[in-house]
């Protein structure tokens, strides 16, 4: 085996279009931010699949945990009162088209 | 621990359909099926950059050859999707490229064949890159979220692989009687061994049930094969390719084409490192990482260097 000369790992995000939301592509190793963003593009968006993008060293993302997903996402389960379902209104009140 | 309830709860979600995420809990087998299952995939994905980047110098012509360079890089970024795929699982990079350069890791026997002529090219876009397509679209629903993520952005890029072949592969076969001939030689050559990337027959499986179980894959060995050889048997018709198979018949009674006796000696002397180009292909990959090694080590030492100047600036 060789001595470690293995690159930091990074996150790509792209934004697909304008006006999108980022999306998560995938991961690549790099040695600094400015070669992650041409390794992302290179591997990631080879077909104009993004305008934008972000990358992140991945050990800097903190992630909640899928065992807590219960009791975690519980606080909003029982809030119907912040759908507008939750409320009545006149009759006479027509939808809006 | 794998304990029973564990494992109970976890094959309901797959019975569900549900994907299993990185962080999920996941039986330690489970996760050791899939690392080695993705890095296999990644190693051919690597590998197949070898048969045809032999190609694009003595490409035919400029378009052919914008062609070419564009499918090659094309593969290197699916080995690179499927990397980071095992990385998810915890398996480090280096470990599991190095298990292949110096270890025993597999990688599919399709690419220890040469490719002795342009036709090749022709002929490995129309069926290798056509089998990966049966086999990457069925992964596509597999049941770990990344690994299926990897492979329908895998597919979206295949279909121009196997597309660009196969309009060689016709304008070869229309061509002039040396042509011709080239392109039906290399169909000869290529025909067998593309049957056989599906893996062994479903009796001959071993891993096959347990991966099914757990919705990595959602067909066998066989089933896949059978829907590759019905697709070809068509798509060759048309372009007045014959296939070297004089057993094909069609059962009308089933729907499929029925094949011959796949040689199954030939797959496993390729398995276990006697095809053709093993010793070569293993060559070439061990050389390039050795001799990349210097320029990993520059870009690290030019990165460090960078942060100190910032450092200091501040």
């Amino acid at each position: 085996m060789n001595q470690n000369t293995e690159w930091p790992l990074w996150e790509v995000f792209y934004q697909p279009g304008n006006g999108k939301p980022f999306e998560h592509a995938g991961s690549v190793h790099a040695p600094d931010a400015e070669m992650a963003l041409q390794n992302g593009r290179d591997t990631y968006a080879r077909r104009n699949e993004g305008i934008s993008m972000w990358v992140v060293p991945t050990d800097q993302i903190t992630a909640s945990a899928p065992e807590d997903a219960g009791p975690f996402f519980d606080p909003a389960n029982d809030k119907a009162y912040r759908h507008p379902q939750f409320y009545s209104v006149p009759r006479a009140v027509k939808k809006r088209n | 621990m794998d304990t029973k309830e564990k494992l109970d709860a976890f094959q309901d979600r797959i019975d569900r359909g549900e994907k299993i995420e990185p962080k999920d809990w996941m039986p330690e087998r489970y996760r050791q099926q899939l690392i080695r299952m993705i890095s296999q995939h990644a190693h051919s994905e690597i590998v197949g950059m070898l048969p045809e980047g032999n190609w694009i110098p003595r490409a035919p012509s400029l378009k052919r050859k914008m062609v070419l360079l564009a499918k090659v890089q094309d593969e290197a970024g699916h080995g690179l999707y499927l990397y980071s795929a095992t990385e998810t699982l915890g398996a480090r990079r280096q470990d599991v490229v190095e298990d292949y350069i110096y270890g025993n890791a597999k990688y599919s026997s399709i690419f220890n064949y040469p490719t002795l002529t342009y036709a090749d090219i022709c002929v490995i876009g129309w069926l290798v890159d056509g089998a990966a397509i049966v086999n990457q679209t069925m992964l596509a629903k597999s049941s770990y979220g990344p690994y299926a993520r990897a492979n329908l952005r895998i597919c979206r890029e295949e279909s121009f692989h196997k597309k660009q072949g196969y309009e060689m592969l016709a304008k070869m076969a229309s061509g002039t009687d040396e042509q011709k001939k080239m392109a039906q030689d290399a169909v000869n050559r290529w025909w067998w061994p593309t049957l056989m990337m599906f893996g062994p027959p479903d009796s001959d499986s071993p891993n096959s049930a347990e991966l099914i179980k757990w919705g990595v894959k959602t067909k066998t060995n066989d089933e896949l094969r059978q829907s590759y050889v019905d697709r070809m048997v068509m798509e060759a018709e048309v372009i007045d390719i014959k296939l070297p198979d004089p057993d094909l018949k069609y059962n009308k009674k089933t729907g499929h084409w029925e094949f011959g006796e796949i040689p199954w000696d030939e797959f496993w002397a390729v398995v276990k490192g006697n095809g053709p180009m093993n010793r070569e292909r293993i060559k070439a990959r061990k050389n390039a990482y050795e001799d990349g090694e210097w320029v990993r080590e520059a870009a690290i030492a030019y990165a460090r260097k960078q942060k100190l100047k910032e450092g200091k600036a501040s």
